[in-house]
């Protein structure tokens, strides 16, 4: 073990943690063009989190200690998660600790304190939310595995640095299976992140929040944890979807001098792929709750079939 | 062209056919469901292209561009008027729901994949072991044609399913002879008028274009 090692480590997850409201403010930024308006400015995600965090919190009076830890947990898995996925280089001891099955395994570890902390406090809202919360997480959890299965069958291996090692340093060669894969991988993203299909990220209207509901009861430093963990959580899904779809540019293992380089192109791919993101929330309308479990299935079938289509031509 | 490169080229069009197969299999507008039948009809002209790149038969060229004409062009054409004329651009009724007929499409690409197997490892054509997905293809229409209730969705589901025969006919034996093709080209196009004339006489008759109806006897009442 050297010091380059965890020092790499260390680079990768401070990136990630530091960079993450900025590809949130990004996003905002591109949707806010598409729109025709001016928009807050890229920075604005860092300004919320710094008026949040200098405001005294407010707790309903029957808030066990489960709604105080739960900001906590949430916000450290998100960045245990993001600690696992290569950004920038490859080698990364965390990684070797969690591979893609236990990185779903930490999502659904966050999402289950959420959803208990969002019922804690006893509202109609906050139960509510919870309640849509885990039907879309039942759904969209078993695809993400699916998904992630087709690359672990490809590299032979569910580690998710061996997956882009492989995937990265071999020649060009085109896997109908990885295009099957990737859809599902989007869609799965929308879900998860609560983008505009399944969820309006910016709405306030109770009929149809989903995820807005299960931190409505949370101010302050909760509340900016809460936030900085979803900012976090669609950057480790942008990442992960680099690893597995792109992962042309990274580091290799112990390569210094490619590290400015792979910056660079990871910052490219992450602001086109959240240009992309805003893109396909403008041209899509907010569906139904009970679509919903549609939508999902359609992106499990699409990541079984793309599994399906590995084993009989590229085998 | 190199060969593994249009190995991997034909892989990827069998994908995207057996893609386009579901999408169409989801889909609950007419409209969308033409516009993805002429995408079909598109991938099935490129992989009869490059097929033919590939081995060098001209008249490979020749089919291509006549599935191009006909069913990226034609065809849909022809169904965008017809939905047009009838005033139905948007529903789609279904019999099961969507998700499950999701499902049952999972389990024919599996039983087809493993029919396909033992088969394509007789075949010598580089395009063998697309014939799973040709298959498969075949079976999804056929299973869009038994889930739809209204007659449009039913005759494009028929269409489609003409598409995946020519895919399993490219992939197992290259294309079929000239005039096997013209035959089925000219089969598919007059019977798609014969299915629009059709339309017409349900829907005057019934004043709908659910094929229930078709079940009554005209003297019961």
């Amino acid at each position: 073990m050297n010091w380059g090692y965890f020092a790499s480590q260390l680079f990768q997850s401070l990136l990630a943690v530091l960079l993450a409201p900025l590809m949130l403010g990004w996003v905002n930024q591109c949707r806010a063009w598409l729109q025709n308006r001016t928009g807050p400015g890229l920075l604005q995600p860092y300004r919320v989190l710094f008026k949040l965090f200098h405001k005294d919190a407010v707790l309903a009076y029957n808030a066990s200690w489960l709604f105080r830890l739960a900001p906590y947990v949430v916000f450290s898995c998100m960045v245990l998660a993001a600690s696992v996925v290569p950004l920038v280089a490859t080698d990364l001891p965390f990684s070797l600790a969690a591979d893609v099955i236990a990185l779903v395994g930490l999502f659904a570890l966050a999402r289950v304190f959420m959803a208990l902390a969002a019922m804690d406090v006893g509202t109609a809202f906050g139960s509510l939310g919870a309640r849509r919360e885990m039907l879309i997480a039942s759904l969209a959890e078993p695809a993400l595995l699916m998904v992630f299965f087709t690359p672990a069958l490809i590299s032979q291996s569910t580690a998710l640095t061996t997956i882009v090692e492989q995937l990265a340093h071999r020649e060009l060669h085109l896997y109908p299976s990885m295009a099957f894969a990737g859809v599902a991988f989007v869609m799965v993203l929308l879900a998860e992140n609560a983008r505009i299909p399944v969820d309006n990220p910016t709405t306030h209207l109770e009929l149809t929040m989903v995820h807005e509901a299960l931190i409505l009861e949370y101010s302050a430093r909760h509340l900016a944890l809460m936030d900085w963990a979803h900012a976090l959580k669609l950057m480790t899904y942008g990442a992960i979807g680099i690893a597995l779809f792109l992962p042309w540019g990274i580091a290799e293992a112990g390569n210094w001098a490619m590290m400015p380089l792979s910056v660079l192109a990871l910052l490219v791919k992450l602001a086109a792929g959240g240009a992309g993101l805003a893109v396909l929330e403008m041209v899509s309308a907010k569906m139904r709750i009970f679509r919903v479990p549609e939508f999902l299935g359609v992106a499990f079938m699409l990541a079984v079939l793309g599994m399906l289509i590995h084993f009989l031509l590229e085998v | 062209m190199n060969i593994s490169f249009a190995h991997q080229m034909i892989n990827l069009m069998a994908a995207l056919l057996l893609l386009i197969a579901f999408a169409m299999l989801s889909q609950r507008r007419i409209l969308r469901l033409i516009h993805l039948f002429a995408a079909q009809g598109l991938v099935l002209s490129l992989n009869t292209a490059i097929v033919a790149a590939t081995i060098g038969q001209p008249e490979l060229y020749r089919s291509a561009l006549l599935t191009l004409f006909i069913k990226v062009l034609l065809l849909p054409w022809l169904l965008r008027r017809l939905i047009d004329r009838l005033n139905i651009r948007w529903d789609v009724e279904t019999l099961v729901n969507i998700p499950t007929t999701m499902l049952v499409g999972i389990v024919l690409v599996i039983i087809s994949f493993n029919l396909a197997l033992p088969i394509s490892q007789l075949a010598g054509t580089i395009t063998r072991s697309t014939l799973g997905i040709a298959m498969a293809s075949v079976l999804i229409s056929f299973l869009m044609m038994i889930t739809r209730r209204k007659a449009v969705p039913q005759v494009i589901g028929f269409l489609a399913m003409e598409n995946g025969l020519f895919f399993a006919a490219t992939s197992t034996t290259y294309g079929m002879p000239m005039v096997v093709e013209l035959g089925i080209a000219l089969d598919v196009l007059v019977g798609t008028f014969i299915f629009g004339i059709f339309f017409f006489q349900i829907r005057e008759t019934f004043d709908s274009l659910d094929i229930h109806h078709l079940e009554k006897l005209k003297d019961r009442e």
